[in-house]
């Protein structure tokens, strides 16, 4: 049953993934975008980590992408007139993508361990306390640096958005 | 049948391939920035299953899952700055088509 979920969320995702791709309209590729995050999310539950999945919806499937459609709509973009496409780009492209399927193809191929099923977990999983508790001991160095760079990155867009640059 | 880390491992490439080939193949910026995220979101999954996979004690290996924490708030503050730029490129130029820019192609 497990199996049969995880693939059908991880072919959800895959589907909308190239979806967002191959869509010439751009809003059509942000909501796309939008059912593939959330299959995501859905694939972060089944490997039992309840607040990624928590966060990636909250985060991604909300904020982020909400963003997203804002910025399509005020710049109120149409849908993509189709130019001449270089074939060079394509095959490049192309290429590029198979060499690196190969070579992960390959790599997980050696990974020791990979063809067998996930080790049970015993221990009572407070999953959202466990990582709060990782958050605020070992981590909370890069935790208070992170929020320093998200005030940076705040004024950095009030700056970026003003109207003259100086 | 099982899920296991090869399964995952997969999935998480085939997400990354997908997005590298649309930022190689898509002209539209705002496009090319999602198809960044998508590999963004690809690496957060392999990581997420290699927490799964390493279990300490009975529990996931929460390093993992903390990096991935870090990964998303960091790309939030990214999407943030990227889509102040995309907005005051939009300004100056009128155009989100990046063959349309070429002030700095040799």
């Amino acid at each position: 049953m497990t199996a049969i979920l995880f693939w059908f969320f991880a072919l959800l995702m895959l589907g909308f993934a190239c979806a967002v791709v191959f869509n010439r309209n751009p809003v059509a590729s942000a909501l796309s975008l939008v059912v593939s995050f959330m299959g995501l999310a859905a694939l972060y539950v089944m490997l039992d980590a309840y607040f990624i999945g928590c966060i990636q919806v909250l985060v991604y499937a909300g904020a982020v992408m909400v963003l997203f459609l804002f910025i399509i709509m005020l710049l109120d973009l149409k849908v993509e007139v189709r130019r001449k496409i270089k074939t060079v780009t394509v095959v490049g492209g192309a290429l590029v993508v198979i060499a690196f399927v190969a070579e992960l193809a390959g790599v997980i191929a050696k990974v020791p361990g990979g063809d067998r099923p996930f080790p049970a977990i015993v221990a009572p999983l407070d999953d959202v306390r466990n990582v709060g508790t990782q958050l605020f001991s070992g981590y909370n160095l890069p935790f208070q640096v992170v929020g320093v760079l998200l005030l940076v990155a705040t004024v950095g867009v009030v700056v970026l958005s003003k109207r003259e640059l100086k | 049948m099982e899920i296991t880390l090869n399964d995952c491992l997969l999935v998480s490439g085939l997400l990354f391939a997908i997005g590298l080939g649309g930022v190689l193949l898509r002209r539209n910026i705002i496009v090319i920035f999602m198809c960044l995220e998508l590999m963004l979101n690809a690496a957060n999954l392999s990581l997420v299953a290699f927490s799964r996979f390493q279990v300490r004690d009975g529990l996931p290996n929460y390093n993992g899952q903390m990096m991935v924490f870090f990964i998303i708030t960091v790309a939030a503050a990214e999407v943030a700055v990227g889509l102040a730029v995309i907005v005051a490129l939009y300004r100056a130029r009128q155009t989100t088509h990046v063959e349309d820019i070429t002030s700095l192609k040799f």
